[in-house]
């Protein structure tokens, strides 16, 4: 009994291993080829038909690669600390289903776990960061620490909300209540700020500080090369499919989908997840960085607050037993609302600047 | 006995370059950073130095203009005009007018590619991937162009002392007017992209900035002076070629910080466009080639011409003792001269801003080093 049970298990682990792998490939494909359409050019095509066949090439380039490890570098921490990266991200599978009968290991608290379990990698950078012995590994680890601790909260504030609205933290209970209104029309706010955390979170542009390749030139990363460069690769692209798949789950309305037969869950929520995906490449075509001040004042200025007033407007719609649409028109709202103020206090004043110049040169010319 | 272990936090010393994707070659700076703070910066070049101005003095003039090409590697044409027209005003040349439009043209169109290819680094410096596509799929209109005028891409080689090496191909005119159309629709999608973005706006904006007064006395010219306000342009100021015939407008900001000379830089390439247009109505049939002889002998005497380069005012010290070889050649380069400030500009900003405004100054470090 006890050892169906363990063979189970081990055997879920492998398909695991071996379905984030493809998954990472994939990604790593998709990226290439979504980014190289988006900025005119047609990305990989000599590798297999369509360039399919460019990650494994690069993984195994990769592998096959010289381990080099600085010669004053701490050894121990520095093989640590891409497999304390790694872990944590792979971790979180054990809890995340894919269809109501697709998930390893069903938790009630599936959610607190998910958690609880993500945070661990940023104990992974800043040990990356600062066994490396190099100045930016350590401005990159100590960045990282900084950027993941604070954005932490408002990714936990937004599951929250979630958590509120579907009474559990089990994430078979939360995708079930989506059945009729998936949560992304109910409390828009709360995926706003979810995504974004989350997009921080992975160190993806614009928020790709720590790694940041024109500063630091790739931050805690920067001395590792080969296999273990590779893990940290591996790590970084799973956690971003994780807050795609965690998008899904938790605003998305997951595996449901009108009129569609059970057995197609996982595949919608694959589809739904990769269209995310896709979303934060857009990011990454579209953005520049921000700077390490303008992250944390956005952090804390921004994100925390408005991810409490979702809370709190949540709770008061509970509370009162106002419809949901109230709810979503609040959320809708607020976002606007930010979306005026940005454009009010950045992009008004600087276009009123740039036609102030234009009208002065023109002018110039006039009285020339 | 009891000691008192005092803790204290010294600055930590990080040395950017020469070997750094931000320097945009092999510049290299020493920061002495607190945190995210820079305390002091401390610049270094010389990783490029190639002796030019003394090779130039073993050099026919003829060949020097090579040597011109390689300087300001980005902007080709406009330094090999400097050195030819420095020895065309010692020897009192008069240059065909079509050949002057044909300088003006390319000139112009090499000053949209710098910026172009300055717009590109300026989005990855402030960690942007798109625009730098963007900018070289614009670039390489450009570059085609130039290759099917001179054979090359870049280090063309193709003024003369007294006209330019042949004439342009037949079809220039049509080739000319056609990828100015894309060139224009391609600019504007650069702009759209990147020049209002949020992000890009609080990354550039206040940021190094310089006053005007300051400007002048580290002798700052080109785009970073008229970004702090002072219209000053070699085009306008001190005419020289057929830019006297042209209209054209010299952009001018007011704050002098990383935006205002990026959105400087995005104007000028529009004003180049319109520049390009007229020469191209303008431009007369004739010779492109002076009656010289062979060998260039300028009489002795000494000259110093300037131009307008991308970077800002290029000139050049030529010294005549009336040989086939100049006796000294002496240049001064804008980007050595929008180095100058660096300190004054980095002092206090974050780590990450001192990318950004090196990228806002818009070096190259051929032209630095020389």
């Amino acid at each position: 009994m006890i050892g169906r049970e363990v063979a189970l298990a081990a055997a879920g682990l492998v398909a695991l291993f071996v379905g984030l792998s493809v998954v990472v490939l994939s990604l790593v494909w998709l990226e290439r080829k979504f980014l190289g359409r988006l900025q005119g050019r047609i990305g990989p095509m000599r590798v297999g038909p369509f360039g399919l066949l460019q990650p494994v090439a690069d993984a195994v380039k990769l592998i096959l690669k010289e381990d080099v490890v600085p010669a004053w570098a701490d050894k121990g921490l520095f093989w640590i600390a891409p497999i304390l990266m790694f872990v944590p991200s792979f971790m979180v599978w054990v809890t995340i289903p894919f269809s109501r009968d697709l998930v390893i290991r069903n938790l009630d608290m599936g959610l607190f776990y998910f958690i609880a379990v993500s945070v661990v990698s940023v104990v992974g950078l800043v040990m990356a960061g600062w066994s490396s012995a190099s100045k930016y590994a350590i401005l990159g680890g100590l960045r990282s620490a900084a950027q993941l601790v604070s954005y932490e909260i408002p990714v936990i504030m937004a599951v929250l909300g979630v958590v509120m609205l579907a009474g559990s933290m089990n994430l078979l209970t939360v995708v079930d209540k989506q059945a009729s209104v998936p949560y992304i029309l109910v409390q828009p706010l709360g995926l706003a700020v979810f995504l974004i955390a989350g997009v921080a979170e992975v160190g993806r542009t614009p928020f790709d500080i720590y790694p940041a390749e024109s500063e630091i030139v790739g931050g805690p990363f920067v001395e590792y090369s080969g296999a273990h460069w590779a893990i940290f690769f591996l790590a970084e692209y799973i956690n971003t499919f994780v807050v795609a798949l965690l998008v899904t789950l938790l605003f998305l309305g997951g595996w449901q989908w009108p009129h569609l037969p059970g057995v197609w869950a996982p595949v919608v929520v694959l589809v739904k997840t990769y269209l995310v995906v896709m979303v934060i490449f857009w990011f990454r075509a579209t953005f520049p960085r921000l700077r390490i001040d303008q992250l944390m004042a956005f952090g804390w200025q921004v994100l925390i607050p408005l991810s409490f007033v979702n809370i709190v407007l949540t709770g008061i719609q509970l509370y009162y037993r106002w419809p949901s649409w109230s709810l979503s028109l609040m959320s809708l709202g607020i976002i606007l609302a930010m979306a005026y103020w940005q454009y009010r206090t950045q992009t008004a004043p600087a276009q009123a600047l740039a036609r102030s110049y234009s009208q002065r040169a023109y002018s110039q010319r006039r009285g020339a | 006995m009891t000691t008192e272990k005092q803790q204290e936090t010294v600055e930590l010393l990080l040395n950017m370059g020469p070997q750094h994707p931000a320097t945009h070659g092999v510049f290299r700076m020493v920061l002495w950073i607190d945190g995210e703070r820079v305390v002091d910066v401390e610049p270094h070049i010389g990783y490029l130095h190639r002796g030019s101005e003394k090779l130039c003095e073993g050099e026919s003039y003829a060949q020097i203009v090579t040597l011109f090409d390689r300087l300001d590697y980005i902007a080709n044409f406009n330094n090999e005009l400097v050195v030819c027209r420095a020895a065309e005003k010692l020897m009192g040349v008069e240059v065909p007018e079509r050949a002057q439009y044909i300088r003006v043209i390319l000139c112009e169109l090499n000053r949209i590619a710098s910026h172009l290819l300055f717009y590109g680094t300026y989005g990855l410096d402030a960690g942007a991937m798109t625009p730098v596509l963007y900018a070289f799929r614009e670039r390489e209109r450009i570059q085609n162009l130039f290759e099917a005028v001179s054979g090359a891409r870049m280090m063309h080689n193709f003024f003369r002392i007294g006209g330019v090496n042949e004439d342009v191909p037949p079809d220039f005119g049509q080739r000319v007017r056609r990828i100015m159309g894309e060139l224009r629709r391609g600019m504007e999608e650069c702009d759209r992209l990147l020049s209002f973005n949020e992000i890009f706006l609080s990354r550039t904006r206040g940021i190094g900035a310089i006053d005007a007064e300051t400007a002048i006395d580290y002798g700052l010219t080109g785009p970073n002076l008229r970004a702090c306000g002072v219209p000053y342009d070699v085009r306008k100021d001190d005419p020289y070629e057929v830019y006297d015939r042209l209209e054209f407008d010299v952009p001018v900001a007011e704050h002098g910080d990383c935006w205002d000379r990026y959105w400087l830089r995005v104007q000028e390439m529009y004003q180049s466009l319109h520049i390009v247009e007229q020469c191209l109505e303008q431009m007369p049939e004739g010779p492109v080639m002076a009656q010289l002889r062979r060998i260039a002998r300028p009489p002795k005497g000494e000259v110093f011409v300037h131009c307008e380069n991308p970077r800002g005012d290029l000139g050049v010290y030529l010294v005549s003792d009336g040989g086939p070889k100049p006796y000294r050649v002496k240049v001064r380069p804008p980007s050595f001269c929008s180095l100058m400030p660096l300190k004054h500009l980095m002092r206090g900003c974050y780590v990450a801003d001192c990318v950004v405004i090196l990228g806002s100054i818009d070096i190259v470090l051929g032209e630095v080093d020389r």
